[in-house]
C-alpha cells in the first residue's frame, strides 16, 4: 500500500538550529497516528513543513506519491491535505457559515468565481450546514466568529480542515487551551472522522494520545526517536527515558495495550 | 417565541440560504442613495461639474476600497492607475479628432480599463512581495516613474502643458457633452453606478469573499486551499483598471488630461477619501468622496491655500478618533436602533 | 567625472544625516513615519529664518535648527506619535501624511510658497582648485561634518551603553524588554535625536538645496529609497545606501539635464526603478535584514 503521505529525508535548519532533522516517515491511509515529543522537539515545525507553511532546508514531502516538496500551502490543501493550527487560525470578521462555505467553495475549485453570489448552490450550502452541526456549531452558524467563546473557536478550527474531507488531517493539538468538560466532545468528534481519512494527532495530552492512536512516532530534537504501535512506544524503555518526569505515560502503558489487542 | 419555533421548523440549509441572500440583498437606502444621486442632476442643473467630480472622485475611492478595504493592500500609489487611464482615453480621444469610432467616449473607457488592468496585473507582481512597508514603497515608486515618464514624454502627453485637443465624441453617439455638465454628470454617475453594482456582486462572490479571508488571515487562507498570490493579482488587476476608467472619465468629461493627474496628492486624497468613508464597505468610497468635495467646497473657498492644512488635520484626526469612518458610525447607530427597536 | 563623485559623495552623506534618524526609529518600532521629512523641512526654515531675517551666520543656525527640531520631535512623540505605535500601517500612514500636509501648510503660511536658498558663509565659497579638478568648499565642509556625524553615531552606537541597549531594542524589542530594558525611553530618546537629525541636515542643506513647503513629499520618496536599499538593522546599510543614492542622483542628474521643473530638481526616474528592483530581488534591503515584519 502507498502512503499518502510521506517525507524523505526532510531537514529544517533556523540558522544554527536545526528543528527538524533528517525525518523519513511514511503514513498509510486511514492511519491514526500521533506524533509525540517534549517541547521544542520540532513537532509544530514537522507539521509545519508537511502543510507547506514552511519551505525544507532539504530532504522531500509526497502527497499520494507525488512530490509536492515545492508546492505552497494553497495547492497541498487541493490536493487532500488539511491541517488545524495549535492557535486558533481564523477569520473573526466572518460567521461559521462563511467560513465552511468558503473552505468548501474553495475545494470544489469554485472559489476564482466572481459573477456568482456566493451560498446560491444548494448543494455546497448543505454540506456546510451538515458539517457545522455534526461539529455542534449548528446553533452559532450566524454568529460573528471573533465573538464565538474559545470551546466553539476550537472547534470551528477543526471544522474548517474536515470540511473539504481532506485525504490527510494533520491535528496540531486539537483540545490545546480547552477546559477539561469540552475535550470529550473534541475527542469524540476526532473519532467519528471517517475511516478513510489518514489522521495525524500533535499532542501532549497522553491521555488523548493513548485512546486515540494506533501508532505513534516520537519526535526528539527534531529526529525521529522512535516509531511503532501505540503499545510498542508506551512499553520502550528509551520513550519512558525521554519521559522521565513525565510520570503520565506509565499508567497508559496498561490501559494502551488493552485498547489496542 | 413565536418566531423562533417558525425558523426550528425550517432545516438548517433554508436557514443557511436565506442568510446568504439577506446578506447580498440590496437595501432600501442604497436604492434611495442612487435615485438621490441621479435626481441631483435635474434640482440643481448649475451645480453638475461638481457632482461630475464627484462621482469621478467616488468611482476612483471605489477602486481603492477593492485594492485596501477587500485586498489589503496599502497602496501609496493607485494615483498612477488614474493617471494613466486619463492619458490613455485622453490620447485615444485625441486621436480620433473628436470622432467616431476613436473617440467614443465608451471605447475610450474600455482602452483605459484595459490598458491600466494590463499594467495593473504586471505591477502587482511587484507590489505583492513583501510586507506593508514595501508595498509603500513599491506603489509609490511604481507612481513616481509613471509621473516621470509622462513628464519626459512631453511629445505625447504634452509635459507641464497637459494634453489638449481631447474631444470625445458623443456619448453612445447620441448625447453631447454640454457646457454645464448635465450630460458629464449623469454619464459619470452611470458609469459608476454600472461599476458600482459589479464591484458589489464581486464582493459577494466567491471571489470576494476568498479576499476577504485572505485580508483577514491570509495563513488560513492559505491552508484551505485560497491562492493567495494570485487571488490579490486579480483584486489589484481590478482595482487598476477601475482606477484608469475614472482617470478616463476626467479626461472625457474635462476634454483635458495634465500632469497633475499623477500628483501624489491624488494618491493621499483618495486615501483620505476611503478612510473617511469606511473601508471595505464600497458605499464609503461614495460618501466618503461627496464629504471630500463638500469639505473641499467650504474650506477651500474660506482658505484657498491652506486647504492642505485642513486637509492634514481631517487625516489626523480620523486616525486618533475614529474608527471605520462615516460607514462604520452609521452601522454603528443602525445596531444600536435596531437593538432598541426589537426589545419590548 | 571626478566632481559628480564629489557632489554626489556631498549629497549623499547629507542624504544619510537627513534619513539615519528614520530608519533607527522604524527598525525600533516598525513605525512608518512619513512625516520625518517636515522635520528636515523645520531645520532648514530655521536656518532661512535665523540667517535671512536675524542675519546669524550659518555656524549657529545649525545647532539651533538640530535642538529645535529635536524639541518638537520630543514633543510629538509624546503627545501623539505614542498613540500609534499598536495602530495599523495604513493608520500610521495616513496620520503622519497628515502631519506632512498640516507642516507643509503651516510653513506655506508663514514662509511662503516660493523656494529659500540660504547663503553659503563667506569662508566656505568658492572652490579649491585641485590640479584639474575643483572642489567646492561648502561640500566639503559638508562632507566633513557628516563624516564627523557618521562616525560619532558609529562610536556612539558601538561604545556607549545606549548605544548597546538601543541596539538591542532594535534586534528585539520583546527580548530586549524581557531584559529590563525601558524600550519607550530608548524609542523617545531616539525619536528626538534622529528628528534633531533630519533638522540638522535640512539646515546643512538648505544652502545646497533650495528649500520649499513641498520639501516634506520630495523627500519621502528619498527617505524610503535610503531604508528600502539600506534595510534598517545597521546604520552601515543607510549610510551606504546613502551615498550610492546621492551619487546615482547626482549623475543621472548630470546626464539627462532635461528635467521639468527650474529648481534643482529631484527627477531621477533611474534611481526609482534601482528602487524597485532592490525591492523586488532583495526585499531586506542590499545590506540589511528584512524591513518591516
Amino acid at each position: 500500500m502507498t502512503a499518502v503521505l510521506a517525507t524523505e529525508h526532510l531537514v529544517r535548519r533556523f540558522g544554527g538550529l536545526t528543528a527538524t532533522n533528517n525525518v523519513t516517515f511514511s503514513l498509510p491511509a486511514g492511519a491514526r497516528h500521533a506524533l509525540i515529543g517534549p517541547n521544542g522537539a520540532g513537532k509544530t515545525t514537522f507539521v509545519n513543513l508537511l502543510s507547506g507553511v514552511l519551505a525544507p532546508t532539504s530532504g522531500r514531502v509526497f502527497l499520494g506519491g507525488r512530490d509536492v516538496t515545492t508546492w505552497p500551502a494553497h495547492m497541498r490543501a487541493r490536493a487532500g491535505l488539511s491541517r488545524t493550527f495549535q492557535i486558533n487560525q481564523l477569520f473573526a470578521e466572518f460567521t461559521p457559515l462563511e467560513t465552511i462555505g468558503l473552505a468548501l467553495s474553495e475545494a470544489h475549485g469554485e472559489g476564482a468565481q466572481f459573477w456568482r453570489r456566493v451560498g446560491t448552490s444548494r448543494a455546497v450550502v448543505d454540506e456546510a450546514v451538515s458539517t457545522l452541526e455534526r461539529l455542534g456549531l449548528g446553533d452559532v452558524m450566524e454568529e460573528r466568529v471573533g465573538s464565538l467563546p474559545y470551546g466553539k473557536q476550537r472547534l470551528l478550527e477543526i471544522a474548517i480542515a474536515v470540511a473539504p474531507k481532506p485525504k490527510v488531517l494533520l491535528l496540531d493539538e486539537p483540545a490545546a487551551g480547552v477546559p477539561e468538560g469540552e475535550r470529550e466532545q473534541i475527542l469524540d468528534i476526532v473519532a467519528a472522522l471517517p475511516a478513510e481519512m489518514a489522521l495525524v494527532l500533535i499532542e501532549h495530552d497522553m491521555d488523548l494520545v493513548f485512546r486515540f492512536a494506533r501508532t505513534i512516532s516520537v519526535l526528539v530534537g527534531g529526529a525521529l526517536f522512535v516509531e511503532g504501535t501505540a503499545s510498542e512506544v508506551a512499553r520502550d524503555p528509551r520513550v519512558r527515558q525521554v519521559y522521565l518526569g513525565e510520570s503520565e505515560i506509565d499508567h497508559h502503558i496498561e490501559p494502551a495495550t488493552g485498547k489496542t489487542a | 417565541m413565536t418566531d423562533a419555533t417558525a425558523t426550528d421548523s425550517r432545516s438548517g440549509t433554508d436557514r443557511a440560504m436565506i442568510y446568504f441572500a439577506e446578506r447580498a440583498r440590496w437595501r432600501g437606502p442604497e436604492v434611495a442613495l442612487w435615485i438621490g444621486a441621479f435626481a441631483l442632476a435635474f434640482l440643481f442643473p448649475s451645480r453638475a461639474l461638481l457632482f461630475n467630480e464627484v462621482a469621478i472622485l467616488a468611482l476612483f475611492a471605489l477602486s481603492l476600497d477593492l485594492v485596501l478595504g477587500y485586498a489589503g493592500i496599502v497602496s501609496l500609489g493607485h494615483g498612477a492607475f488614474f493617471g494613466l487611464g486619463a492619458y490613455a482615453a485622453g490620447l485615444l480621444a485625441k486621436a480620433g479628432a473628436g470622432a467616431a469610432p476613436l473617440s467614443d467616449p465608451t471605447l475610450g473607457l474600455l482602452f483605459a480599463a484595459l490598458v491600466c488592468a494590463a499594467v495593473g496585473y504586471v505591477t502587482s507582481f511587484l507590489v505583492l512581495r513583501g510586507s506593508d512597508l514595501t508595498r509603500l514603497m513599491v506603489t509609490l515608486g511604481v507612481a513616481l516613474i509613471f509621473q516621470e515618464i509622462a513628464n519626459r514624454m512631453a511629445w505625447l502627453t504634452g509635459g507641464a502643458d497637459g494634453l489638449q485637443g481631447v474631444a470625445p465624441a458623443n456619448i453612445l453617439g447620441m448625447f453631447e457633452f454640454d457646457l454645464y455638465g448635465r450630460n458629464a454628470y449623469l454619464y459619470s454617475l452611470t458609469v459608476l453606478m454600472v461599476l458600482f453594482v459589479f464591484a458589489r456582486k464581486i464582493v459577494h462572490s466567491p471571489f470576494g469573499i476568498s479576499l476577504r479571508a485572505i485580508k483577514g488571515n491570509s495563513l488560513r487562507a492559505g491552508a484551505i486551499g485560497i491562492p493567495v498570490n494570485r487571488r490579490l493579482n486579480g483584486a489589484y488587476t481590478l482595482g487598476a483598471a477601475y482606477a484608469g476608467v475614472a482617470g478616463a472619465l476626467l479626461a472625457q468629461t474635462t476634454a483635458f488630461v495634465s500632469l497633475d493627474v499623477l500628483d501624489f496628492h491624488r494618491s493621499a486624497d483618495v486615501m483620505l477619501i476611503v478612510v473617511f468613508g469606511g473601508v471595505g464597505t464600497l458605499y464609503g468610497a461614495v460618501v466618503g468622496a461627496a464629504a471630500f468635495k463638500a469639505m473641499y467646497d467650504v474650506l477651500a473657498a474660506a482658505t484657498p491655500q491652506y486647504w492642505e492644512f485642513w486637509l492634514g488635520l481631517v487625516l489626523v484626526l480620523l486616525v486618533l478618533f475614529v474608527r471605520g469612518g462615516v460607514m462604520g458610525l452609521l452601522g454603528a447607530f443602525y445596531a444600536r436602533l435596531q437593538r432598541v427597536g426589537g426589545r419590548p | 567625472m571626478l566632481t559628480i563623485l564629489f557632489d554626489g559623495l556631498a549629497y549623499g552623506m547629507l542624504l544619510f544625516v537627513l534619513a539615519v534618524g528614520l530608519s533607527v526609529t522604524l527598525g525600533l518600532m516598525n513605525f512608518i513615519n512619513l512625516a520625518h521629512g517636515a522635520f528636515a523641512m523645520a531645520g532648514g526654515y530655521v536656518a532661512v529664518v535665523m540667517m535671512q531675517r536675524y542675519g546669524l551666520s550659518l555656524f549657529w543656525s545649525l545647532p539651533a535648527a538640530f535642538v529645535l527640531t529635536a524639541a518638537v520631535g520630543a514633543l510629538l512623540e509624546r503627545t501623539l506619535y505614542v498613540r500609534l505605535y499598536d495602530k495599523t500601517h495604513l493608520e500610521q500612514v495616513l496620520f503622519t501624511i497628515g502631519l506632512t500636509f498640516m507642516a507643509m501648510a503651516t510653513v506655506d503660511y508663514f514662509m511662503g510658497a516660493s523656494p529659500q536658498i540660504v547663503d553659503v558663509p563667506k569662508a566656505l565659497e568658492g572652490n579649491f582648485e585641485l590640479g584639474i579638478v575643483s572642489l567646492n568648499k561648502y561640500r566639503i565642509f559638508v562632507i566633513a561634518v557628516c563624516a564627523l556625524l557618521t562616525i560619532a553615531l558609529q562610536l556612539g552606537l558601538s561604545k556607549t551603553r545606549f548605544g548597546s541597549r538601543l541596539r538591542a531594542a532594535v534586534d528585539d524589542s520583546r527580548v530586549a524588554r524581557g531584559l529590563g530594558i525601558d524600550v519607550t525611553a530608548i524609542f523617545a530618546l531616539t525619536f528626538a535625536f534622529g528628528s534633531g537629525l533630519a533638522g540638522f541636515g535640512g539646515a546643512l542643506g538648505s544652502a545646497i538645496f533650495s528649500i520649499d513647503p513641498q520639501f516634506p513629499l520630495k523627500f519621502m520618496i528619498y527617505f524610503l529609497i535610503v531604508i528600502a536599499v539600506g534595510g534598517t538593522s545597521t546604520i552601515t546599510g543607510p549610510f551606504l545606501a546613502s551615498i550610492l543614492l546621492g551619487v546615482a542622483d547626482v549623475a543621472g542628474k548630470y546626464y539627462t539635464p532635461e528635467i521639468g521643473g527650474h529648481r534643482i530638481e529631484i527627477g531621477g526616474f533611474v534611481i526609482y526603478t534601482i528602487m524597485v528592483l532592490v525591492l523586488i530581488f532583495r526585499p531586506q534591503g542590499l545590506f540589511g535584514r528584512a524591513v518591516g515584519k
